[in-house]
């Protein structure tokens, strides 16, 4: 650096410990512990036991042990991974067909939340504000009671000699008991009923902030309250209706305990396989396998819900900026 | 109220060329207003000329609102009718009439872009696409928002904000305009500036506008009438300047501006000129009134209308108190100053600070205040 020895003054360069040190004393400790604390637990709880089971579905049992994956002997070093699991996920067609249908389950399910859920969530919040404290405790005093409680009630209403038959035996609607127990129609009606507070409640949270001056502008401009409803309130509520919809969505994917206690035994959902190959089969690394693949299924509308969310902050954080620029 | 047109301001040629039917071209007939026992509208009857920037001025609760929201079909009223050129329009939902408002705090549609704002309406009136292209493309020329129509509203500052309000309200061509706080949201020296753009674009474009506000000065700058309003009913109408300058009463005076009442007793009734006997002395007043000797009235007097000296002036001067100035405050452009009378009672004068290094009336001096005998303004109620 000639340039810099011409100088007749030589600026300090500080030296790379010194450096170091400012580098560290910029860093704010506290905020990076508020983000540090979460981050950490989901590498323990979340990241660290996905990759001991991503390991396990590309190990090759061994008995009741795994071989290693990484094995050094004679100088050399390989790396087995067993990929037949996924081979055979991938081309076998019940697996195949059991995916399709826990995602199609699951996707109706949260069809069939969201045309219940939206319109209640809406009339919650047309109530009184004083009344709207009580509705939405109501909404949620189901998760009071043990969930596995409130599935077993469905046998008692839905049974062959139910509630529900019994009523309909007596008011001479039917003649015979309708099957309804062990259906597919059984489970969906167990899922609607278990996963609706989680559709109503972020969807009302998004529709009692709508103002309802926008309701009244867009009247004052020619629109029917009807129209003035989807031109208006429904987009608006998109964000809640994202929400609601992935909050019912993801867990459904993976539902075990309503398709096992209220399902047929034609209704395929995954988790009854996993379930099958961990405590059945007892093939760990088969079980390990379709664990990954739910996993996959599952991220892939969470990564896209998150990139939709991004592109929203960004256009928001970009209009505070152009503000800022031109105050 | 019906010597109002007198002083018509810059009103639309149109405004003044044809007979009753222009006079009257929005008629509220007797409407009242009532939640439960309270009428928030009581009564009120008005007639504006077309074209005309008409005020509705109050405090909160004083059912201005109520009236802007009935006049936009938001409320229904409880009696009366409202007549827009002649046809009746209170039975007519919001979207069935030719009228549109700019709302406070403007409820822009926070997922639509400027430009959806704007065309929203024409949309919803099956225009023609190249229509609706048109007209916008004249709404944002007009607010001057051209550059930003593919903004969000969040994107943009109160002021503009504010005039894809306007634009979105106007986009429609609407036979009446509703203006409801269209200042209320913006900082005070912005809200200087937008009084006089936003005035003349509504007078450019000659559409009759209602506004509502509880800002004076918005009022006095926006308005070709004001209506005072207080518990539902209308206190005085008239254009700013008979509202500032002959208040028809106690409450209008006290509400608009600052003012020096002194209650008093007629003793001099002459057409040209009478006297107010009052506790700090004798008032000159420089118009007659018709009423009877020892009638018990008020004066009022506004602070800017009042000269402060420190020599006594001429004996023969009608109005002069003397009194000791107990505050005085610096506001650029004036002074104010607290003078008490020799009664004790507090006056107010507002003296303007003509020159840079003018004399200066020092806290704890004796001083004369002096007024003409017209700036008296005699108040029965």
């Amino acid at each position: 650096m000639p340039a810099l020895a011409a100088n007749p003054v030589p600026e300090r360069v500080p030296g790379p410990l010194a450096r170091l040190y400012g580098r560290l004393r910029e860093i704010n400790w506290g905020r990076k512990s508020v983000i540090g604390i979460p981050f950490v637990f989901l590498v323990l709880f979340f990241s660290l036991p996905f990759l001991v089971v991503l390991k396990i579905s590309v190990s090759e049992a061994d008995g009741v042990q795994f071989k290693d994956l990484i094995d050094f002997a004679d100088g050399t070093l390989t790396l087995r991974l067993k990929l037949a699991n996924y081979q055979f996920l991938a081309t076998d067609p019940l697996y195949l067909r059991t995916y399709g249908w826990s995602l199609a389950y699951a996707a109706g399910n949260a069809l069939i939340c969201l045309f219940i859920g939206y319109p209640f969530a809406y009339f919650m919040t047309r109530a009184r504000p004083t009344l709207r404290p009580i509705l939405v405790m109501l909404v949620s005093l189901p998760f009071w009671t043990s969930y596995l409680l409130r599935i077993y009630a469905w046998k008692g209403l839905l049974d062959d000699n139910g509630v529900v038959n019994n009523f309909l035996l007596w008011a001479h609607v039917i003649d015979s008991p309708l099957k309804m127990m062990y259906t597919s129609f059984s489970m969906m009606i167990g899922m609607v009923y278990t996963y609706l507070p989680f559709m109503i409640l972020p969807l009302y949270g998004t529709l009692v902030k709508a103002d309802p001056r926008l309701l009244e502008a867009a009247g004052d401009l020619g629109t029917t309250p009807w129209k003035a409803f989807w031109l208006i309130t429904v987009p608006l509520s998109k964000g809640g209706i994202i929400a609601g919809t992935m909050l019912v969505f993801i867990p459904s994917v993976g539902e075990y305990v309503i398709p096992e206690l209220l399902g047929g035994p034609q209704t395929l959902m995954i988790a009854r396989v996993l379930w099958n190959e961990y405590f059945q089969n007892v093939d760990w690394p088969m079980a390990s396998a379709v664990a990954v693949i739910m996993v996959v299924l599952i991220l892939i509308p969470l990564v896209l819900l998150n990139r939709y969310q991004n592109v929203d902050a960004t256009a928001a954080g970009d209009g505070r900026r152009r503000k800022g620029a031109a105050a | 109220m019906a010597g109002a047109s007198s002083a018509a301001a810059g009103t639309a040629p149109s405004g003044t060329s044809s007979g009753t039917g222009d006079a009257q071209f929005l008629r509220v007939d007797r409407l009242t207003k009532r939640f439960g026992e309270v009428a928030a509208v009581d009564d009120v009857s008005i007639s504006i000329r077309k074209g005309e920037i008409f005020a509705l001025l109050g405090s909160s609760g004083c059912g201005k609102s109520t009236l802007l929201r009935m006049l936009a079909g938001f409320e229904t009223p409880t009696s009366g009718g409202i007549y827009l050129e002649g046809k009746e329009i209170s039975g007519l939902r919001p979207f069935e009439r030719p009228i549109n408002m700019m709302f406070q705090s403007y409820a822009l549609f926070p997922h639509l872009t400027v430009w959806e704002n704007v065309a929203f309406g024409l949309k919803r009136h099956g225009q023609p696409p190249d229509r609706v292209k048109a007209q916008v493309e004249r709404m944002l020329g007009l607010v001057q928002l051209k550059p930003y129509a593919q903004r969000k509203p969040h994107q943009l500052s109160g002021g503009q904000q504010q005039r894809v309000a306007l634009a979105r309200s106007l986009a429609l061509e609407p036979r009446l305009l509703l203006l409801d706080e269209p200042l209320g949201a913006l900082d005070r020296k912005l809200r200087a500036q937008t009084q006089f753009e936003l005035h003349s674009i509504i007078k450019n474009v000659g559409v009759t506008c209602v506004l509502v506000t509880h800002d004076q000065e918005e009022a006095m700058t926006m308005a070709d009438r004001i209506a005072i309003m207080s518990a539902g009913g209308f206190v005085q109408v008239g254009p700013p300047r008979e509202i500032y300058e002959t208040p028809g009463n106690r409450f209008v005076a006290d509400f608009i501006g600052t003012v020096n009442l002194f209650e008093g007793a007629l003793v001099e009734d002459e057409p040209d000129h009478c006297v107010i006997e009052t506790p700090v002395g004798r008032f000159y007043v420089g118009h007659g009134i018709t009423g009877v000797k020892g009638q018990r009235l008020s004066v009022a007097l506004r602070p800017e209308k009042i000269e402060l000296s420190c020599t006594a002036p001429e004996q023969t001067a009608h109005n002069c108190l003397k009194g000791r100035v107990v505050e005085s405050a610096y506001f650029g452009a004036t002074s104010l100053y607290r003078v008490t009378l020799a009664d004790g009672t507090r006056l107010q004068v507002s003296v303007p600070n003509s020159e840079r290094h003018g004399e200066v009336i020092k806290v704890g001096s004796d001083v004369y205040a002096t007024c003409s005998p017209d700036a008296l303004v005699v108040l029965v109620s």
